[in-house]
């Protein structure tokens, strides 16, 4: 991969690792979150936080596009009429994300059933094309792909952690799991009942809301002065 | 740089490039995953028809499990009487949309049935389709040698809500409709219907939907009720000629 990297130029080729590419791994999972900072990417956050299991899936199929997009539009970078930049970038996103949609049909078919809907709206996911213009479009292939992977993983992280609560409160369970015992439902003679509310689309955003005030109370830099 | 890349006639290249490349590859590794893709959709309908008669097995395993448990298959029109075609690649969801969509008249509909051997004796299974919240759901539903007992169900649906009206691809939906009876004693025609959502109901032709997925629940009512009268001619036709025999 460095090899990749290194580029006629004048100054040393930088390690890939350096101190400042990895700030771009680490910047996008809390200073600079896609979801929490950015509010970037909710609508997917809303549509796919209802089981874990989804939600990893998504991330997955997330985490390849956006990191093989990013190398690809930083490769075409400076063949990329400008004019058409944003096409292009659809173009490549798009074909990306079919291309998961029919490997993940052809291979975990029982995956794919259920997130099938969603990874068409890959596409959409405003995280993909916010990296590919702001980063990828001025960044070597190298940086480009380490920005999309942290991206991801900032992306993954809030998702994952949506579908927990809504998983747990919503269904008693946990990528696929019981936790909340069979016996306490009320249909079962117990006392508890599932919260419908959290299977419902509005509560994600509750939950991303909370993330975020949690977020900030630790992170006080990310608190805008008034 | 040698060339201008912002001139008009590098952007039409480019433009022309990409989706040449882009296309061709989605078309090459489309045309490669196909037959695996189709062969994942064929196993799971074996699948389904087995699930519906209690015997779950792996997607894998299936083929080998229809082969071996499944004795006939016959298409069936609205009066019950055989008619010609191919039952297993029926595709009963585009049929049910094209009559829908006012392409096919109701008594042009074909019912596939499968002939099938259970640990319980013989029993037909009985493929239907019908419409959820947001798009179609689908079922198989056995049923006994008598006729009218119920022996299994399972269904499935292709995007409602994870969590409410997605329930009824669930067991805790499905195991409700073993023993329940689409006929009264005397051969009256029941239905099996979908009451709302955590009444308990004790109904032997009827059991209870999904809370807060209503329409879901609806829909698989009205499925059943529908589809389950046109076999119901099929299986009073069936059970009395073997009867008499």
């Amino acid at each position: 991969m460095s090899t990749e990297v290194a580029t006629p130029e004048v100054k040393p080729a930088e390690p890939l690792f350096s101190k400042k590419n990895r700030a771009l791994i680490t910047d996008p999972l809390n200073d600079n979150n896609p979801i929490t900072v950015q509010v970037l990417g909710i609508c997917s956050a809303l549509a796919i936080t209802v089981k874990m299991s989804n939600a990893f899936v998504m991330s997955i199929s997330v985490l390849f596009v956006v990191v093989l997009g990013n190398m690809i539009i930083s490769a075409l970078r400076n063949v990329i009429p400008s004019r058409i930049r944003i096409i292009a970038q659809l173009v490549i996103a798009a074909g990306l994300v079919t291309l998961v949609d029919i490997t993940l049909k052809a291979y975990v078919y029982d995956v794919a059933k259920q997130v099938g809907v969603y990874v068409g709206l890959i596409i959409t996911n405003c995280i993909i094309m916010g990296r590919f213009e702001a980063f990828a479009m001025g960044n070597k292939v190298g940086p480009s792909a380490l920005d999309g992977f942290g991206n991801a993983l900032g992306y993954a992280w809030i998702l994952v952690a949506v579908a927990f609560f809504r998983e747990l409160f919503g269904s008693g369970s946990l990528m696929g799991v019981r936790i909340i015992p069979e016996s306490w439902y009320a249909t079962q003679g117990g006392f508890y009942f599932n919260n419908n509310m959290m299977i419902l689309p509005p509560m994600a955003l509750v939950i991303v809301g909370i993330i975020i005030w949690v977020q900030r109370t630790y992170n006080t830099k990310l608190i805008e002065q008034a | 740089m040698a060339f201008d890349k912002n001139s008009n006639s590098f952007t039409f290249l480019f433009a022309t490039i990409l989706v040449t490349v882009v296309g061709t590859l989605l078309a090459v590794t489309y045309i490669g995953l196909k037959p695996a893709y189709e062969e994942n959709v064929r196993r799971e309908k074996m699948q389904n028809i087995l699930a519906s008669m209690n015997v779950r097995v792996e997607r894998d395993a299936a083929p080998a499990k229809y082969e071996e448990l499944i004795s006939e298959t016959f298409l069936v029109n609205g009066e019950g009487k055989p008619v010609e075609g191919d039952a297993f690649s029926l595709d009963v969801l585009k049929q049910y949309k094209d009559w829908k969509a006012g392409v096919l008249e109701l008594d042009q509909l074909k019912y596939p049935v499968y002939k099938a051997t259970g640990s319980e004796g013989q029993v037909y299974i009985l493929p239907m389709v019908g419409t959820g919240l947001w798009g179609p759901v689908w079922g198989y539903v056995s049923v006994k040698k008598d006729g009218r007992t119920v022996y299994g169900s399972t269904f499935d649906h292709k995007g409602e809500t994870p969590g409410l009206g997605a329930e009824i691809a669930t067991p805790m939906f499905q195991d409700q409709f073993a023993g329940k009876t689409i006929t009264e004693e005397n051969g009256t025609y029941t239905g099996i219907k979908v009451y709302k959502g955590g009444t308990g109901t004790t109904d032997p032709h009827g059991v209870d939907g999904i809370s807060g997925g209503t329409i879901t629940s609806d829909g698989v009512g009205e499925m059943l009720m529908r589809t389950l009268a046109v076999y119901d001619v099929f299986l009073k036709s069936t059970t009395n000629s073997t009867a008499a025999r």
